[in-house]
């Protein structure tokens, strides 16, 4: 009986003993700036998680070889929250609190971020949240750069509408994100003067569609619009060509090929002639995209990252924050967030990128492309197209101490 | 009409999936009370296989129907004598040690193969009937599970390996007594049901995104169409697809797929408590 | 059998422990040592609802994230109406507790058991993370809260001290409370197991039939010992709330369950140390696992569970225990040459 006791004290000592001696947190140093990273590597979602480490670890190697920020080298402090929300909230304390980095980048899906956003808050640590998502934080203290619901719906919707006709049927994922984004469908799809038919909610884990796919042909829609979201939600692509639906109703897609690996996990026939919307696309000819591409390559001739918005704009973010720096000729956070809000613009992979002041979202180059044969063909591009969602409920010029996630209602 | 009759056809494939993706586990935990938390991850086994065997050239069927039950029983023989043969008759810590070869494999597999690989498209095309087209796999499936409540409602009942099987099930150490290696009959059962497994996760395939993480969209309603169905495999497993299935596609029909889902829970939670046993548990009790 | 608490040295060292922690850790530790501490408190309550129910009153739970994620979502609801947060950390013990009690009597009543037990309280579970899935509309909203669906409801308030709505308690002051709450809960259980109604719900556990042939209403007792559960986990589920400053449906999850599952197992099934134990030792793992970059966390974390289940059969606790009796046994035998009566180990 004592023993059980003592190996409690003993399991606490060791408890006391591991956190005070971790021998892989980084210690900051003063000739290094250290950079956390905070995204899934093992799991459900580490398609996305492991990508965007590579990213993040190419920027830092990078800036390193331009001869670091202010005289000093970056380092990257990453941890694996293996899709659990409390080792979320437990490494965001623990690289605000203990390794003291000087800006985060992470958080994938929109609950992780709720975990860790209010922490960096509160501990006041810059953090940059690089993920598309249903919009509408509110907070100084972050940076989001991936699109929002408004920036991409208002786009694909005129152009697949002029393509196929008014009618039009939306299958989405029944969470916020879907909730939204279905809401913005029927906005602009009334107002390019169509009717949504009908809108239908899926749970995450729906894999079988057979009796919605029998009710899209009894609706007979000129354009299925799919915001389906997830691995179950695959089933759907594949048992609608199944079907034989392919050549009968078109489809669209504002969440299609989001993480990058619908393209391979997809055969062509089922993921061939889907319009998506998105701000980056790793056939995007630029000079920039090129050089990017080459980058990659070059850091991960094997493994090489499937490229898509969420890595792309980890590589914004570390290149925005770093010319932040160098703007403001600190760390500290307060002059690098000031940095932030000048309004430059940035010549990224993905075209253009602003930060708007008053919302802290990019204003962003967005492109329409659908796949032939598993390559992202460009069908279209549009040039800085503000995040209108966000902009309609936060003002961080009148409100800079707001610290929340608006819901963004259309009713 | 027409409309009717895609409706039956969807009842008929959801009751159908609901008896292949149960039926392994009905025979695993039915007869050997093993709780298989991994049972997800085996059905991600038994379509990687098929995704993996098509990439390398070999044709699909080959793949969903010999090598999927093949790959995937080889290895729940594997688990069985590695792990599951210590924890016989603790059905708890079935569930733990399956929970760890669950994290296991999904974490393996991702390891081995990468966690995006290129999928199969559904074959043989679609049939139109009046203004519906579905698929003309979903016949395949159906044919599948009558296929599988055919064949071991013959074995358990015709051959002596059904009645071997039957025994030990019943009272292990009595059968042991009558000169049955009740360990090799354990192995073949597990193995067995990995195998059933397995195909159901290969007949999947060809309708679903394979990736480590699939498991986890059907642990849920395997365990409710098994745990609902009751003591015996067969009666159970059909009763209980039935029911489940139906209510859940007409709902889906009628009122979307959210309502579809929580109204399979709630058919299954009634059940219940209606027949605490399951439904073979009070009706149906002299059946396999 | 049971000692009698007030005469098992165990639980003074116990309790002694607890306060040592309460008081010394943030003398010892830094603030963030102290918030990762936090944690592992909160997520002990919780394991102890579990390792009461499961382990003195033979009811396997595999829902107990039901009544975390009510507790959670009833306090977060409440406090962002309220502003208040005293009688929200009531509600959140009042309402799981009740619906642990309509549940019971829906179960217990119904003469379910066994693993169908566990099978219905789990169905229950996946209906509530459905249905707290689906919320995700503007419709979904009680009082001033929404409920946000599958993102969630963030800025929950922080416990403040009674009747003071903008005293929030600074996270050290929150670690003390969390840890004086760990103590009471702990204390509560012990003398509730150590009472006859504790008596007759080891009996339960031990066999059912035999205790109702004795005369105790078994089915009410059932409900009793199962509400008493739902209410601690429900405390938790607040606890948890507050902590994060943010709730969502993965409290309701079956992830959730299993892990309490898998950390009173793991501990050990009959104590009330063990669960302690599993928490710290896997939360702990868990945490060092994603800090390093080795092959791939679910790898080895799935690893390490089932060699556990396989070399310590019983769980950590109760097979330290028996390695220490043994080894004391041995020790004396030898010292005395003959074989003595065993010593009696007590459940803590």
């Amino acid at each position: 009986m004592k023993l059980s006791r003592r190996h409690l004290l003993k399991t606490s000592a060791a408890l006391a003993a591991g956190t005070v001696a971790l021998p892989y947190a980084a210690m900051a140093q003063d000739d290094t700036i250290l950079v956390g990273g905070l995204h899934d590597l093992s799991g459900p979602i580490d398609f996305a998680g492991i990508p965007m480490t590579q990213i993040l670890n190419l920027a830092v190697e990078e800036i390193n070889a331009a001869g670091g920020l202010l005289g000093k080298q970056l380092q990257a402090v990453t941890y694996d929250p293996q899709s659990n929300m409390s080792l979320y909230s437990q490494y965001a304390t623990q690289l605000a609190l203990k390794d003291k980095v000087a800006v985060v980048h992470g958080g994938i899906t929109s609950a992780s971020r709720e975990t860790i956003r209010p922490i960096f808050h509160r501990f006041q640590t810059l953090y940059f949240y690089n993920t598309l998502y249903e919009g509408g934080v509110c907070d100084r203290n972050e940076i989001s750069l991936g699109t929002t619901p408004a920036q991409t719906v208002e786009r694909l919707v005129p152009y697949v509408m002029n393509l196929w006709g008014k009618k039009v049927y939306t299958i989405a994922a029944d969470y916020n994100y879907g909730q939204i984004t279905a809401a913005w469908v029927k906005r602009y799809v009334e107002q390019n003067g169509g009717e949504v038919v009908a809108t239908e909610f899926f749970p995450l884990d729906v894999t079988q569609f057979g009796s919605t796919i029998s009710k899209i042909q009894g609706a007979a829609p000129d354009i299925v619009m799919s915001v389906l979201v997830g691995t179950g939600h695959l089933g759907f692509y594949r048992q609608w060509v199944g079907a034989g639906m392919k050549d009968k109703i078109p489809m669209a897609s504002t969440t299609f090929g989001a993480s990058g690996t619908e393209p391979i996990i997809m055969t062509p026939e089922e993921g061939n002639g889907i319009p998506t919307c998105f701000g980056y696309y790793d056939t995007i000819d630029s000079p920039a995209n090129k050089e990017f591409l080459a980058k990659v390559k070059a850091r991960y001739p094997e493994n090489t990252p499937l490229l898509s918005e969420l890595s792309a704009c980890t590589w914004e973010g570390m290149m925005i924050r770093a010319d932040a720096v160098k703007a403001a000729g600190t760390i500290e956070r307060m002059p690098v967030i000031e940095a932030l809000e000048s309004g430059k613009s940035y010549d990224m992979p993905g075209g253009k990128v602003t930060i708007d002041p008053i919302t802290h979202h990019a204003i962003r180059d967005v492109y329409i492309a659908e796949l032939s044969d598993r390559v992202w063909q460009i069908k279209g591009k549009f040039d800085q197209v503000p995040p209108a969602d966000t902009q309609l409920v936060c003002n961080l010029k009148e409100t800079p101490d707001a610290n929340v996630h608006h819901e963004i209602s259309l009713n | 009409m027409d409309y009717a009759l895609i409706v039956v056809m969807e009842i008929l494939r959801a009751v159908s999936l609901l008896v292949l993706l149960a039926g392994g586990l009905a025979i695993i935990f039915g007869m050997m009370r093993v709780i298989n938390i991994a049972h997800g991850e085996f059905l991600m086994l038994g379509g990687y296989t098929v995704i993996m065997s098509v990439k390398a050239g070999v044709n699909l069927w080959i793949a969903i129907l010999i090598l999927a039950p093949i790959v995937v029983g080889i290895f729940g023989i594997i688990v069985e004598r590695l792990v599951i043969r210590f924890l016989y008759g603790r059905m708890i810590d079935t569930l733990l040690a399956t929970w760890g070869l669950s994290l296991l494999m999904i974490g393996g597999v991702t390891l081995i193969f990468g966690n995006t690989s290129e999928g199969v498209s559904t074959p043989l095309g679609s049939i139109t009937i009046g203004a519906y087209q579905v698929a003309v796999y979903n016949v395949v499936l159906i044919a599948f599970a009558v296929l599988f409540l055919v064949a071991a409602w013959a074995v358990l009942k015709y051959t002596k390996a059904g009645l071997i099987a039957r025994a030990t099930m019943q009272n292990p150490g009595m059968a042991e007594t009558l000169g049955v290696n009740s360990t090799l009959v354990y192995m073949a059962t597990f193995g067995i049901g990995s195998a059933l497994t397995g195909l159901a996760g290969g007949l999947l395939a060809p309708v679903t995104g394979v990736v480590p993480s699939m498991g986890v969209n059907f642990i849920g309603q395997s365990f409710i169409t098994v745990i609902t169905g009751g003591a015996s495999i067969i009666a159970g497993t059909l009763s209980a697809s039935a029911t489940l299935g139906s209510v859940s596609q007409l709902v889906t029909f009628g009122a979307g797929p959210v309502y579809g889902d929580a109204a399979l829970l709630l058919a299954a939670l009634i059940l219940l408590r209606i027949l605490p046993q399951g439904i073979t548990g009070r009706i149906f009790t002299r059946s396999l | 059998m049971e000692k009698p608490v007030l005469r098992d040295p165990g639980f003074y060292v116990m309790v002694a422990t607890g306060f040592a922690v309460l008081f010394g850790a943030p003398m010892v530790f830094d603030f963030f040592e102290i918030m990762q501490m936090t944690q592992y408190v909160v997520l002990s309550v919780f394991a102890l609802s579990l390792a009461y129910i499961w382990g003195f009153g033979g009811i396997l739970s595999f829902g107990q994230s039901a009544f975390f994620g009510l507790g959670a979502y009833t306090f977060a609801v409440s406090a962002i109406n309220m502003g208040d947060t005293t009688i929200p950390l009531a509600l959140a013990f009042i309402i799981p507790a009740l619906f642990g009690v309509a549940l019971g009597y829906f179960m217990f009543y119904g003469r379910i058991s066994d693993v169908y037990l566990g099978v219905v309280t789990l169905v229950v579970t996946l209906i509530l993370w459905k249905l707290i899935n689906h919320t995700a509309g503007p419709e979904y909203a009680i009082g001033k809260s929404r409920l946000g669906g599958f993102n969630g409801i963030p800025s929950i308030p922080i416990v403040n001290s009674p009747g003071d709505a903008s005293a929030d308690l600074d996270p050290v002051q929150l670690f003390q409370f969390f840890m004086v709450v760990l103590i009471v809960v702990y204390v509560g259980l012990r003398f509730l197991i150590g009472s006859d109604f504790g008596r007759v719900s080891v009996s339960i556990r031990e066999n059912e039939t035999r205790t109702s042939l004795l005369g105790y209403d078994v089915r009410r007792h059932k409900v009793i010992v199962f509400a008493i559960g739902s209410g601690i986990a429900g405390f938790s589920g607040a606890m948890w709330a507050t902590y994060q400053t943010f709730i969502d449906p993965n409290a309701f999850s079956l992830e959730m369950s299993a892990k309490a599952l898998i950390w009173v197992m793991a501990g050990g099934v009959g104590t009330l140390v063990g669960p302690i134990v599993g928490v710290i030792g896997l939360q702990y793992l868990s945490l060092k696992l994603g800090e390093m970059e080795l092959l791939n966390n679910f790898v080895i974390l799935g690893f390490i569970l089932i060699v556990l289940v396989l070399a310590l059969p019983k769980g950590v606790v109760p097979s330290i225990r028996m390695w220490a009796l043994q080894g004391w046994e041995l020790a004396r035998q030898r010292r005395s040459g003959a074989p003595q009566g065993k010593p009696v180990a007590s459940d803590v």
